[in-house]
């Protein structure tokens, strides 16, 4: 529970600004962006994820690192299941994780 | 920028290992508690301990909210949930948490509408999709979780949805770091801090430890490096006599915390006066229940409960674990009648508990991500 799942905001909700679609490896998801009233992210930013509200923006770099952390501690499953059940509806249409954490492969020649 | 291999860089790792070697006094035994969960598992996942000299003792502290939450609050949201108009919401980690007349899973077996739900949001919304059906939702957590938990009873009375309440079972951290410290049985050298809790609470609330204790507090990430950097922090801090609250996760933990957060928890939350922690016993002002102006939704206030006090199974020493005295296998029950098959203790069921955390990889080795090179050299 007390991990926190990396996740790139890629819409924000019309009308809503507190709710923004985020996409956690091909998956897509809605978070709640009230907790970051102060600082409110932006399509692009990257955000931590705790039950469905964004934590805090981090770096990209940070969020492929805590990606691989999540992997390493053998989290993945669950949180992709966590992400998956964010929402009630699939807000993209895309079900289920569809592909396997995919930025793991370019970090390197990203770093 | 910064290379992502970093926090597994073996070349670091063994940098940041003798560094630990030679900063520790080989004349001297340290006890660091790590108090978070998450971080409990890391230590155990990565193989840490391994990597530490023999002088330097983890002691696995109380951040893991399904551990710490008695039995008798889980009887109380199951009672009131046993009305077959009520839906009882909980996050996945509750459900095979045992209760003195069984797990929420075992109270769905005998027909209590018991769902899951990966968000607080979500709860509300079921709530609203089934407006004949009142909705509980058992809330667990510490400072990471309460936000959000008070953000949708914000969001619940904005939209007038009146069949939907929060069974608050949310605690703070900082009290139960003083019980620990108060606690006869207990000699702590430093702290190695929550990491998602102070992206929250930052690291001011921690100063006391610091100041009134004489203790080191430095908050961490989750990574083997951060772990490792963090006891390097403490070590030096130690062996200059010194005691501060040094913050290593500075990339997620702003020292200030997350005002935007603290405002919706202190909007919703005020403290109990005391609240019962298993293994710690009755802790004065370390809990939050929802404010007056928030009681339609306060589940608390609007439905009778028991207010159920059950003792722990006897053979069971999770309260001992809890603070530290005991280490799991320690337990009588460890790895014989308690197991993550069949818990009888909260800590065997999370993966943030410290029995499941040990038993797992201390039993599964296999499971363990090895940082190798670094622990054919330094072992």
């Amino acid at each position: 529970m007390c991990l926190a799942i990396p996740g790139k905001i890629v819409e924000i909700a019309a009308g809503q600004n507190s709710v923004g679609i985020v996409e956690v490896t091909g998956v897509r998801r809605k978070v709640q962006l009230g907790l970051l009233e102060d600082d409110i992210p932006r399509i692009g930013d990257w955000v931590l994820i705790h039950v469905g509200f964004a934590m805090s923006k981090i770096s990209e770099q940070d969020a492929i690192e805590q990606m691989r952390l999540l992997t390493a501690l053998g989290e993945t499953e669950q949180a992709m299941e966590e992400v998956c059940g964010y929402g009630v509806e699939n807000v993209s249409g895309r079900d289920g994780p569809s592909r396997d954490w995919p930025e793991q492969g370019n970090a390197r020649s990203g770093a | 920028m910064r290379y992502v291999d970093e926090f597994r860089n073996p070349e670091l790792i063994r940098k940041a290992s003798d560094e630990i070697r030679r900063l520790a006094d080989p004349g001297r035994h340290y006890r660091i508690m790590e108090v978070c969960g998450g971080h409990t598992h890391a230590i155990y996942r990565f193989g840490l301990k391994d990597i530490l000299p023999a002088n330097i003792e983890l002691i696995h502290g109380p951040g893991c909210p399904v551990c710490v939450l008695p039995m008798g609050r889980i009887d109380d949201g199951l009672a009131i949930a046993e009305d077959p108009n009520i839906i009882f919401v909980a996050f996945g980690d509750m459900m095979r948490v045992p209760g003195a007349h069984g797990s929420p899973f075992e109270h769905k077996a005998r027909g209590t509408d018991v769902r899951i739900v990966y968000s607080p949001a979500d709860a509300l919304e079921l709530a609203k999709k089934n407006p004949e059906k009142e909705v509980i939702f058992f809330a667990i957590g510490f400072e990471t979780t309460a936000p959000s938990t008070g953000l949708t009873i914000m969001s619940a009375m904005a939209q007038d949805v009146r069949n939907f309440t929060v069974f608050s079972n949310h605690v703070t951290i900082v009290p139960a770091i003083r019980a620990i410290l108060d606690s006869p049985d207990m000699r702590l050298d430093g702290f190695i801090g929550p990491g998602h809790v102070s992206t929250v609470i930052g690291c001011r609330p921690y100063e006391w430890i610091a100041r009134s204790e004489g203790k080191p507090v430095v908050t961490s990430g989750f990574e083997p490096l951060d772990l490792l950097q963090s006891i390097v922090m403490l070590l030096r801090q130690l062996d200059a006599g010194e005691a501060r609250v040094e913050n290593q996760y500075k990339r997620v933990v702003p020292w200030e915390g997350n005002r935007a957060a603290l405002k919706v928890m202190a909007e919703v939350f005020e403290l109990r006066p005391y609240f019962e922690w298993r293994g710690l016993g009755f802790i004065s002002q370390s809990a939050l229940r929802i404010r007056e102006k928030y009681a339609q939704w306060d589940a608390e206030q609007r439905y009778s409960v028991p207010e159920t006090r059950v003792a722990d199974p006897k053979a069971a020493q999770c309260g001992e674990v809890l603070k530290g005295v005991l280490k799991p296998a320690q337990c009588k029950l460890f790895g014989k009648q308690c197991t993550p098959e069949h818990p009888i203790g909260a800590l065997m069921v999370s993966s943030e508990g410290s029995c499941a955390a040990y038993y797992n990889y201390e039993y599964r080795k296999s499971l363990v991500t090895r940082i190798d090179p670094v622990m054919s050299t330094v072992a």
